[in-house]
């Protein structure tokens, strides 16, 4: 089955998305039959990838959409429940490599959220009106501000560890000892306790922002939300722009975007990206920019990257590396990040900045081998010239090709290279390359605007190896096939530790700490193994555990 | 001056769990009963409160004499803490523990489903006294009013019952949990009850008398299963629960037969054969006995929502770990533990409620709720014996499981009482016949007037065949003014 990541409103099946004035509700309210897969029921508001890939949805479109939108009330559409969490028996039944790519897929919603209220001022108002319990509380912890109905028996949880043997998945251990500042002992207290805490004790311990008793909820959400949206600088009159459907088409051997195309070699297990520059001129104004709205290339470019990145890595598992090319005319590229540098205050030109962050932190964090094979004829210029430095190492091509009329290999940096798409460690992508060589990172600032040719782009240490047309092509079938050969899981733990350099922020530990303790729990037999507490969920019979502390 | 408090604390608290040896306990209990007193003035019985009131009050556990009648005033009521006596050897009945010794602290790994399980069962104690606390004002009969306030203080008995078990086994989260049962208010939307249905008005005689007919025999199943509880303080305080809880139903089970016996009598002292001639009927101050159907309905459906969903994970958990087990569990024929067994479950399949197979361990609430059926049908069989005795035609029945419900398979659909799936618009057509209307609600309301002269009762209902404690119908159950 093709998980598709595109949707739109009015195909939620799960959410409901409504706005007035500066206020959204996001109101969840999952359909019970409508599990992404067979064999599991969304009880009680509990999700799964599908209910998620709505979420993403609704948060990207009130951003580009919604200008106007100063707060988003998150709440429930069902009485007593605002959200079981991930639904267990979708986990229990799920491969580990699905797992492991909805934890990772749901964090990076969740910090889609914080990226909205922390960077665009869309603030987010979690309004808990009932049992909210793990990866419900999680989606809650994502938000500014919770506030929780103080009615004597609604309560908020984290049971992953009493009752499920794993661990919350979508940075909820982090995320209240690091964002809300629970105390480390109460934080034990709380993760441990399986039934959860309520009312004035939540707010004491720092899990919760405000209690309010039933009666009056609706009144306290709405005095919330218009509080946290006096906080907001978002424009109060911008007109959203549509962010219409994705232009693309699937094949079997790849997927065709507008400027984006993904080509599947199956049996080598390689996949080659490649990201075609913009064509045409950017816009004169701000003005223009509205007109083309979604077609502004650097807008599009990123949704159809971001669309081919998640469906290589939930369709298309057996991939081994992923090669990163870019076609087309660097000055023109060039151009349009100059036009983004100078209406960086434009709301829409700051959302478009912002998307490729995300979009570009969402490579960071694909567990697959990257490579960019820097040609002749591509465009590896500012924004795309970024891709170059996310990907594990670089291929660069010395001098003219044979037969090849193309201009030859060139790497330029510019403004958006060094500042505009931190990846989640808070550093730019050539900060982390040049950690602790300030040398070499001035060096870069002093090339911004220069094509380096591959001579330059080495001896700046933009590019890791540069091939003339004689070696190229074996070359990088050698580095392909031998890294195919590799073990995938020892890659994908290597990659992870070489790419993150440099200071730890919520946003990496959350994803360390997920790739390496989450996914190691959900490995054990205490949680998957037949007599493991995932496995034995619903049946009613204890889980049987192996006692040795490792 | 602490010692003196403390004997004479323990003297109105008739207990046999050696409480007066159990200092923690004690100060716990101590600390908590002023606060049970205040809830007891300010959300039970309205009115009464200085009235002599004859009522049991347990004092024993023996099989012979284990209460003893008085008159009592209510807030001096000697609620105690009473359990079976203990059985020697007793095993865990059921569950992965089967055969183990019965426990007598809480196992941790259990703690938090046995808590949820007390304080669930603690909470709807309180909530029945809090609907119906008014009314006191409009008791048919002395009689009625002396059998209320009897449900009423054993209900709060049942309640000391549960928080002992708090406070004893719990620690510092069982006395929060003690006090917050105190702070919960049936109906109130800041802090309900934790049931739907302890939410729900008792707006009528009738509707006490349903409620304790179904809604109390939902706590009896309720307590019957953890009676086989492997935690043994909770079996043993479940037993003795379950001998005051029987009267709770014997005044649901005798309360509406007297009704339905003064309407048909009323029918036929005054040649009315037709029971759906309801206006006549009306007209001679009695309730007709379709109206006692639709709320009969009524109760029945908010009381199959109290064994929660069809298919339950809880439930499981709670029988595999031994803490709560079936209906006579221990004269159940199988291996108590059904971990490969099977039960008939009725889910909604295709939109037709349909039998399906389920995995025994979580099908226990259907199982307890089908024990709980069988138990209804008997009861309104001998209802039925009294306008066949009569001569008037008429039969109460129960609707299908699927009617009207709020909870599990089939929350969200419309069931007719006779179990077909039927669409809104014909719901909507139809729903005046099923359940009780507001002129339903209205007409009731207007029988509804206190008689406080003893030996005298309310028009719409009969005498009992025979008083309390072997004292006549007339005796003066209530002194009102004293």
């Amino acid at each position: 089955m093709n998980i598709d990541f595109e949707t739109h409103p009015k195909c939620y099946r799960h959410w409901r998305l409504s706005t007035a004035g500066q206020t959204a509700t996001l109101t969840l309210d999952v359909d019970e039959a409508g599990g992404l897969f067979e064999g599991y029921e969304l009880k009680l508001n509990s999700y799964d990838l599908g209910v998620d890939i709505e979420l993403a949805d609704a948060i990207q479109r009130l951003r580009f959409e919604h200008p106007e939108v100063k707060v988003v009330v998150m709440r429930s559409g069902k009485d007593r429940v605002f959200c079981a969490g991930a639904n267990i028996r979708m986990l229990a039944g799920a491969s580990h490599g699905h797992k492991v790519n909805f934890c990772k897929f749901t964090n990076e919603t969740r910090n889609a959220i914080e990226d909205a209220s922390g960077n665009s001022g869309q603030r987010y108002l979690a309004a808990v009106t009932g049992a909210c319990a793990g990866g419900g509380y999680e989606l809650a912890l994502a938000a500014d501000h919770i506030l929780l109905v103080d009615d004597g028996s609604t309560t908020i949880s984290l049971p992953e560890v009493p009752l499920l043997a794993v661990l919350p998945g979508t940075g909820g251990l982090t995320r209240i000892v690091d964002k809300r500042f629970v105390r480390r002992d109460l934080a034990d207290l709380f993760s441990t306790t399986e039934e959860g805490v309520r009312g004035q004790r939540a707010v004491d311990w720092k899990l919760v922002d405000e209690i309010a008793p039933a009666s009056r909820i609706e009144e306290a959400i709405s005095a919330r939300a218009n509080a946290m949206a006096e906080t907001s600088q978002r424009p109060d009159d911008a007109k959203g722009i549509a962010l219409g459907s994705l232009d693309r088409v699937f094949s079997d051997t790849g997927v065709l975007y507008s400027t984006v195309a993904v080509e599947l070699d199956r049996e080598s297990r390689i996949a080659t990206v490649t990201v075609t520059g913009p064509e045409t001129d950017p816009p004169a104004s701000a003005d223009g920019l509205a007109a083309q709205g979604d077609h502004f290339w650097p807008l599009r470019a990123a949704r159809e990257l971001d669309d081919a990145f998640l469906h290589l890595r939930f369709n298309e598992r057996d991939i081994a590396v992923v090669q990163l090319r870019t076609e087309g005319e660097a000055a023109t590229m060039l151009a349009h990040d100059a036009f983004l540098d100078a209406h960086s205050e434009n709301w829409l030109v700051g959302e478009i900045r912002l998307l490729w962050k995300r979009v570009l932190t969402r490579i960071d964090l694909t567990a697959r081998s990257m490579v960019a094979l820097i040609e002749p004829g591509s465009c590896f210029a500012g924004t795309l010239a970024e891709l170059a430095f996310a990907v594990d190492r670089s291929y660069m091509a010395l001098g003219p090709f044979e037969g090849d009329n193309r201009p030859e290999a060139a790497l330029t940096l510019s403004a958006m290279n060094f500042g505009p798409y931190p990846m989640s460690n808070g550093l730019t992508r050539l900060q982390t390359r040049f950690l602790g060589d300030g040398a070499a990172l001035q060096n870069a600032v002093h090339a911004t605007g220069k094509p380096q040719d591959a001579e330059d782009a080495l001896a700046l240490g933009l590019a890791t190896i540069i091939l003339d047309d004689i070696d190229w092509e074996d070359e990088i079938r050698i580095f392909v096939e031998e890294r195919a050969s590799f073990s995938a899981d020892a890659l994908t733990a290597m990659e992870a530790n070489l790419r993150f350099a440099g200071p730890e922020t919520m946003e990496t530990k959350i994803f360390g700490r997920l790739t390496a303790w989450q996914n190691w729990v959900f490995q054990r037999p205490n949680a998957v193994g037949e007599e493991g507490a995932l496995r034995r969920y619903g049946t009613g019979r204890q889980p049987d555990f192996n006692t040795e502390r490792i | 001056m602490i010692d003196i408090d403390t004997v004479s604390y323990d003297t109105k608290i008739p207990n046999n769990v050696g409480l007066s040896e159990d200092r923690r306990v004690l100060k716990a209990l101590e600390k908590w009963h002023p606060g049970y007193i205040d809830w007891w003035k300010e959300m039970g019985p309205q009115g009464f409160q200085d009235s002599l009131v004859y009522l049991r009050t347990a004092v024993n556990v023996g099989a012979d004499g284990w209460a003893k009648f008085d008159y009592v005033r209510m807030p001096e009521y000697r609620w105690g803490v009473l359990l079976a006596p203990q059985e020697e050897d007793r095993v865990v009945p059921f569950g992965e523990h089967l055969g183990e010794p019965a426990w007598q602290e809480i196992p941790g790994e259990h703690r938090a489903l046995v808590r949820r399980l007390l304080v669930i069962q603690g909470d709807t104690e309180p909530g029945s006294v809090e609907q119906q606390r008014h009314l006191g004002a409009t008791a048919p009969s002395l009689y009625d009013l002396r059998n209320l306030f009897q449900v009423n203080v054993e209900e709060g008995r049942h309640l000391w019952a549960m928080v002992y078990l708090l406070q004893k086994y719990l620690g510092r989260d069982g006395r929060e949990e003690a006090n917050d049962l105190l702070m919960r208010r049936s109906g109130d939307p800041d802090k309900p009850r934790m049931l739907g249905a302890f939410n729900e008005a008792t707006p009528d005689w009738l509707s006490f008398f349903m409620f304790t007919f179904f809604t109390d025999r939902d706590g009896k199943m309720q307590l019957e299963s953890l009676a086989q509880s492997g935690f043994d303080p909770l079996s043993r305080t479940c037993r003795f629960m379950l001998t005051e809880e029987a009267h709770h139903m014997f005044v649901g089970e005798t309360g509406v037969g007297r009704a339905i016996q003064r309407t048909c009598e009323a029918m036929k002292a005054a040649g009315i054969e037709d029971p759906n001639d309801i206006d006549s009927v009306r007209a001679l101050g009695v309730i007709d006995l379709p109206t006692m159907q639709k709320k009969a309905n009524l109760h029945y459906a908010l009381s199959l929502d109290l064994f929660g969903s069809e298919v339950s994970t809880n439930a499981a958990n709670a029988f595999n770990s031994g803490i709560k087990g079936r209906y006579h569990e221990t004269r159940i024929d199988d291996d108590h533990r059904l971990v490969d067994d099977t039960y008939p479950v009725v889910r909604l399949v295709d939109g037709v409620p349909t039998v399906v197979d389920t995995p025994a361990l979580t099908a226990l609430n259907m199982r307890l709720r089908d024990d709980y059926i069988t138990d209804c049908t008997r009861g309104i069989a001998r209802w039925n014996r009294i306008p066949a005795n009569i001569g008037i035609n008429f039969e109460m029945t129960l609707p299908r499981q699927a009617f009207y419900r709020q909870i599990g398979e089939f929350a969200n659909v419309r069931v007719s009482p006779e179990g077909t799936v039927i669409d809104d618009a014909t719901w909507a057509a139809r729903e005046g016949e099923w359940l009780p209307s507001a002129d339903d609600g209205a007409f009731i309301a207007s029988l509804m007037h206190a008689e406080t002269e003893p030996g005298r009762y309310a028009g719409w209902i009969a005498p009992p065949r025979q008083g309390i404690d072997n004292l006549p119908g007339d005796f003066e159950y209530v002194k009102i003014e004293t």
